[in-house]
């Protein structure tokens, strides 16, 4: 049964996904990055409950969807309302839009 | 053997999800990022069915291609492409340096929880890993859909009822964020700094 | 399918539920919140929301003393729905904390709402939900619970943060702690997956008995699996973040200065807590038998950050990024306590701990009630020139911040000095005088912080600043709800200063939970 290479691939999507996260600028981007270790967790889970004949692994890793989703609601939410009154602001305070 | 067709298969779903990742890193484009994401989720859904998590499999799909993704498409094409790209962050500074280093950091963390321990190499992770406590086994005969549901309701019916708790959080606070009140009147707090 | 329905048995745990009052009553409350507010929208205005979370949280307070006599019958340990929670003296005390903080920010908000324009049950809501994640989070014995805990506790603060819908500098500190949070749970939850392979248990008090059996075995963990040590420094991380430790602190300067102060005032104290108790609870339950593997990292974590936030606070003009560094080396200080609970002084510096959080949410919940009712309209009055001559134009605002400031700083008399007593006498019995010794040194530059603001308030202005002192002084409009928030909070300082028994033995009983399950 492969574990060993299952664990290396998360460890290798999981750092991806943080790269992603302290370098994209763009908040929708950081929040696929944040979906990509949050998958890189499942993998390793189901990895392991499957290596231990427990179920218990593809339980958490249903949670962390259910977690994943509601995350990324809120973080788009807050997303959209920067976005909303920058626009409503831009004509005024062009600046803030940079920096 | 069937031992060579997982291989195969994991080698070529493993490709994908990297693949995926890398694009949702690397892409300028905000639409291009999330292809590449559904692509990285359906790679992993596909580890997923060889690990004979079937039901994790399909709510992958389901939920993270189906829903997260279009959650996502759905905001860059309401903020509009280009305009996406300009909702941005300024984090730390430092930024980049800083993120190479916890990278690796981090990459060394894992790597080294996989292989440092024991005699090392693949025997190495098998033998960090505890077998004794398992409480809920497999069984092969039964559906998967099934197990799933009895230890959700049984050992993890707490767990279950927090979720709930959850995601009415997480309704009640992005309605309440994208509630469209209070634009007229906003105070704008030094221009330029912080998120910018 | 129903013959397939007929065979399945399923073994549904039994729930006690009474001793879940606490939980159902502030998530429920919270559901009952949104719907009722929703359906009536007269009842939107007004003092309701806060009233019934007041409400809520009171009748939480009340019913500890009842589930208390029903844990000390049953042996003082409670496992609770198959296992997944423990409530004992430990979880008791942290729901105490909570619900005290609820009453506390609740009485802040309603006048901060009122004052700002802002309308809003959704804030109440976000609290009561909040604060029933911090308790799973205390109680949790499982790391599902923990993690989920966890994530209801921040997610609703992410927003709460957010939510001053008229100001970008809300909205930019909420998507800030947002970002940085999410990757903390992240990894957090990377580590989680870690330990998971490496025990095969998501149970604390499995987990411990699976380290315990390959203790006794004579096999260290620190050779046989660097699988369960990188699991347990990813957890360092994810709670170290929430408690806001050096290094993982670089969020918590521009959130607190961002986000509305009474929501601050909630992280302060209910967050903080919850994240320590959650690090308690894993560390000293689950891995309290490796301590020799995770002792350095603590100790290290400990070290930066009373370090690194005295000497930050120093240079501060802004009272809330003040406060938010010396938060900072409160967590350190609690860091210690823990570090001497690691190493041999179990009894005293677990105890050091659990006093530290207790104290030092008092502490904060009464100085950021008093820095919301000085931050006056738009919250804007926190720099340090705003708080020139406070004690002219208020002296009773001023009086009662300059208690809760000295209690901070550890004077003796007041809960403070018990706080940072306990833990510098528990780090010197575990004889680790290098780390006493730095955290004291930590303690007086700390002080020199809370000084400067005393002497700022105190201060006779200067002929020429005067005029300006007195007009922002003269527009400081003080709520009776809010007087009344920052009177209790420096009541609470000045009764457990005194007499640091007050109440019974709460304190010693939550650690005797706490060390019982290892």
């Amino acid at each position: 049964m492969l574990l060993n290479q299952f664990l290396g691939l998360a460890a290798i999507l999981f750092c991806i996904g943080v790269y992603g996260v302290l370098t994209r600028r763009n908040g929708v981007m950081v929040l696929m990055s944040i979906e990509l270790i949050l998958n890189a967790v499942n993998i390793n889970l189901v990895a392991f409950g499957a290596y231990q004949g427990d179920v218990g692994g593809q339980v958490f890793a249903l949670f962390v969807i259910a977690v994943a989703a509601a995350e990324v609601g809120v973080g788009l939410a807050i997303v959209l309302l920067i976005y909303r009154n920058r626009r409503s602001i831009d004509v005024s305070e062009a600046d803030l839009l940079q920096g | 053997m069937g031992n060579v067709a997982e291989v195969i298969v994991f080698l070529i779903s493993g490709a994908i999800v990297l693949g995926g990742g890398l694009g949702v890193i690397l892409n300028r484009n905000p639409v291009h990022a999330a292809l590449s994401l559904i692509a990285s989720f359906f790679g992993v859904a596909v580890l997923f069915i060889s690990q004979e998590a079937h039901f994790l499999a399909f709510v992958q799909v389901v939920v993270y291609g189906g829903a997260i993704v279009v959650l996502f498409l759905f905001v860059i094409m309401l903020l509009g492409v280009d305009r996406a790209e300009q909702v941005r962050v300024e984090q730390l500074s430092m930024q980049r340096p800083l993120a190479i280093v916890t990278g690796v950091m981090l990459f060394g963390l894992a790597m080294g929880g996989l292989f440092l321990s024991g005699p090392g190499g693949e025997e190495g992770a098998v033998a960090a890993t505890g077998q004794q406590s398992a409480m809920v086994p497999i069984d092969e005969t039964e559906p998967n859909v099934r197990q799933l549901g009895l230890d959700l309701f049984t050992r993890n019916v707490l767990a279950f009822e927090a979720t709930a708790i959850l995601l009415t959080i997480a309704t009640v606070g992005a309605v309440v964020l994208v509630r469209n009140e209070g634009a007229e009147d906003l105070v704008v707090d030094e221009p330029g700094t912080s998120i910018g | 399918m129903l013959a397939l329905l007929a065979q399945t048995q399923v073994q549904i745990p039994e729930i006690v539920w009474s001793v879940l009052w606490p939980i159902v009553l502030l998530s429920i409350g919270g559901v009952l919140l949104i719907t009722a507010t929703s359906i009536s929208p007269r009842l939107r205005v007004g003092s309701f929301p806060a009233a019934m979370t007041i409400v809520l949280a009171g009748a939480s307070l009340v019913t500890l003393p009842l589930i208390w006599s029903k844990v000390r019958d049953g042996g003082g340990q409670l496992p609770v729905i198959a296992d997944a929670i423990r409530i004992d003296a430990f979880t008791l005390l942290v729901t105490g904390i909570m619900c005290a903080s609820l009453i506390v920010v609740s009485l802040l908000l309603d006048d901060y709402l009122r004052t700002e324009g802002l309308d809003g049950p959704e804030w109440y809501v976000l609290l009561l939900m909040s604060a029933t994640g911090g308790i799973l989070m205390a109680a949790a014995n499982d790391l599902i619970v923990t993690f989920l805990g966890l994530e209801i506790l921040s997610i609703a603060v992410y927003v709460l943060a957010a939510l001053h819908l008229r100001r970008t500098k809300s909205q930019e500190a909420g998507f800030k702690y947002f970002i940085l949070g999410a990757l903390s749970s992240a990894i957090f939850l990377y580590g989680i997956a870690m330990i998971y392979g490496a025990t095969g248990s998501l149970r604390l008090t499995d987990i411990a008995q699976f380290i315990a059996s390959g203790n006794s075995a004579g096999l260290s963990p620190l050779t046989e699996s660097s699988l369960l040590l990188a699991g347990m420094a990813m957890l360092l991380i994810g709670f170290g973040f929430k408690i806001s430790a050096a290094p993982f602190h670089l969020w918590t300067p521009d959130v607190y200065e961002g986000a509305p102060t009474p929501v601050v005032a909630f992280m302060a104290s209910a967050v903080k807590a919850a994240g320590m108790a959650g690090l308690l609870r894993v560390f000293i339950v689950a891995f309290g038998v490796v301590a020799e593997d995770w002792r350095p990292v603590v100790g290290a974590m400990a070290i930066l950050s009373v370090v690194i936030g005295a000497a930050s606070a120093l240079g501060q003009d802004n009272v809330k990024r003040m406060l938010a560094y010396s938060s900072i080396v409160h967590a350190g200080f609690m860091l210690v306590g823990l570090y001497a609970a690691a190493s041999g002084a179990a009894q005293t510096g677990t105890r050091s701990v659990v006093f530290y959080l207790f104290a030092y949410a008092v502490m904060s919940l009464g100085t950021f009630a008093a820095f919301t009712l000085i931050g006056g309209r738009g919250d804007q009055n926190h720099s340090l020139s705003a708080y020139v001559g406070l004690s002219r134009s208020n002296p009773m605002v001023a009086s009662l911040l300059a208690v809760l400031l000295l209690a901070q700083a550890g004077m003796p008399f007041t809960i403070g000095f018990w706080a940072k007593a306990r833990v510098i006498i528990a780090a010197a019995n575990g004889e680790n005088y290098v780390v006493a010794a730095v955290a004291m040194v930590a303690a007086v530059v700390a002080a020199f912080v809370y000084l400067r603001l005393i002497v700022t308030m105190f201060m006779i202005s200067e002929p020429d600043e005067a005029g300006e002192a007195e007009a922002s002084g003269a527009q400081l409009r003080i709520s009776r709800s809010g007087l009344f928030a920052l009177g209790i909070a420096a009541a609470a300082t000045m009764i457990w200063g005194l007499f640091p028994g007050f109440g019974g033995d709460w304190f010693g009983e939550a650690t005797r939970a706490l060390l019982e399950l290892r």
